[in-house]
């Protein structure tokens, strides 16, 4: 089986796509858990600010979310641009 | 080396990798109950013989995926043999790492809840029955992703291979193994982390059980969602066909689909897990909020989740597009 050497190097970034996205998902879903987790403590303890304590766990959920969408972006990149 | 020999070496690799792996997930979780045990037992000396069976029915739950581990490392051992395809060390090896690895999380996640009913019987005598069961309920559920993993780990070894082309196929069969067994790592965890406090919850306000439960339930199925997918992925990996190619690139997007579903489920499940416990903890506190941290926790988890759609959707690209 003779392997070209663009076989390889879509190959190397089919591989690479994989671990950039699986890898980039652990930060944002273990940080965006977090800010939930302390919204629902900040709500149990004062349920009359509720909607203000979701729009900044929305607003901070977003901002951690971003490093995903970095990975998403790179992980896209790799499989139709590389 | 002919391929009776590769698919021996296959079988005692795998079935080292499955115990090997397997044995850490049930011994961490089975020595924090052990530790709740003890502290509870200091507390309430009195109580030695409640404690003590809270603890070894607990134990018990989270001893299963070790079983499951010691099980699929039994049958690779003594009946990895039987086919001859040059295919089946890939699956004998994969069927290894799926439940080694599919165990860690079900292990340590149902020793949570078992830990938690021990010191909350201490401190809530009364109430020694609704602590056991929401405990047993919380317990079984954490042992669900472990048991995809059996499941997957049964398909590798026993499916017929025979009319598959070799390549790709090598691929899928890693790549099913691997997805199956990382993604059940964030789910167990994730899960144990909500029974735990579940079970907290109804030792300190034991009246509330019913919505404790409930939306302890509702929680662990939001954070068992991501290890569905990594089974969805493998499923996906094993039962679809293939025309046979020569090329790497191919057979890298069916492992690389299995890599990214598999690693990328792990966040989404523990942060699903975190959000659930401290939805739980204020609903055991503070039983009025009950529809508004719901509601919350269910935004919250759903954002999460967000990143474990991602990886996905990468995953369905590089098995269908790719």
């Amino acid at each position: 089986m003779a392997i070209e050497g663009a076989d390889i190097i879509k190959a190397a970034a089919c591989l690479g796509a994989g671990i950039s996205m699986g890898l980039g998902a652990i930060g944002p879903g273990v940080g965006e858990g977090m800010a939930a987790a302390k919204a629902c403590e900040a709500i149990g303890r004062n349920p009359s600010e509720a909607g203000l304590l979701t729009r900044t766990m929305l607003v901070g959920q977003a901002v951690s979310e971003s490093t995903g969408i970095y990975s998403l972006v790179i992980a896209l990149l790799l499989l139709f641009v590389v | 080396m002919d391929i009776q020999s590769w698919i021996r070496v296959s079988s005692v690799v795998g079935a080292g990798v499955s115990m090997g792996f397997g044995a850490i997930g049930s011994a961490v979780g089975e020595g924090y109950a052990a530790g709740c045990a003890n502290e509870a037992m200091s507390r309430r000396p009195d109580m030695y013989n409640d404690i003590a069976r809270t603890m070894l029915l607990g134990q018990a739950v989270a001893e299963s995926a070790a079983i499951f581990s010691l099980l699929i490392a039994m049958l690779l051992l003594f009946t990895g043999g039987s086919s001859t395809s040059p295919l089946a060390p890939f699956g004998l090896i994969a069927a290894g790492i799926c439940m080694g690895i599919g165990a860690i999380g079900s292990g340590i996640g149902s020793g949570l809840p078992a830990g938690a009913a021990t010191i909350g019987i201490a401190r809530q005598p009364a109430s020694k029955s609704q602590i056991t069961t929401t405990m047993l309920i919380g317990a079984a559920i954490t042992q669900t992703s472990a048991i995809y993993s059996l499941v997957t780990s049964f398909l590798l070894i026993f499916m017929d291979y025979s009319a598959r082309p070799f390549a790709p196929f090598w691929a899928a069969l890693l790549g099913a193994g691997i997805s199956t067994g990382i993604a059940a790592i964030g789910s167990g965890v994730g899960e144990g982390f909500v029974a735990q406090t579940g079970v907290e919850s109804v030792a300190r306000n034991p009246t509330a059980m019913s919505r404790v439960v409930n939306v302890m339930m509702l929680s662990m199925a939001v954070a068992e969602t991501t290890s569905i997918y990594g089974l969805l992925i493998a499923m996906i990996l094993l039962f679809k066909t293939y025309p046979a190619t020569a090329s790497l690139a191919s057979a890298a997007a069916l492992l690389g689909a299995g890599i990214c579903m598999g690693i990328g489920a792990i966040g989404p499940g523990i942060g699903e897990g975190l959000t659930g416990q401290q939805a739980i903890r204020w609903i055991g506190r503070n039983e009025e909020a009950t529809p508004i941290i719901t509601r919350t926790m269910l935004v919250g988890q759903a954002v999460s989740e967000s990143t474990g759609i991602y990886s996905l959707v990468i995953a369905f690209i590089m098995i269908f597009v790719v």
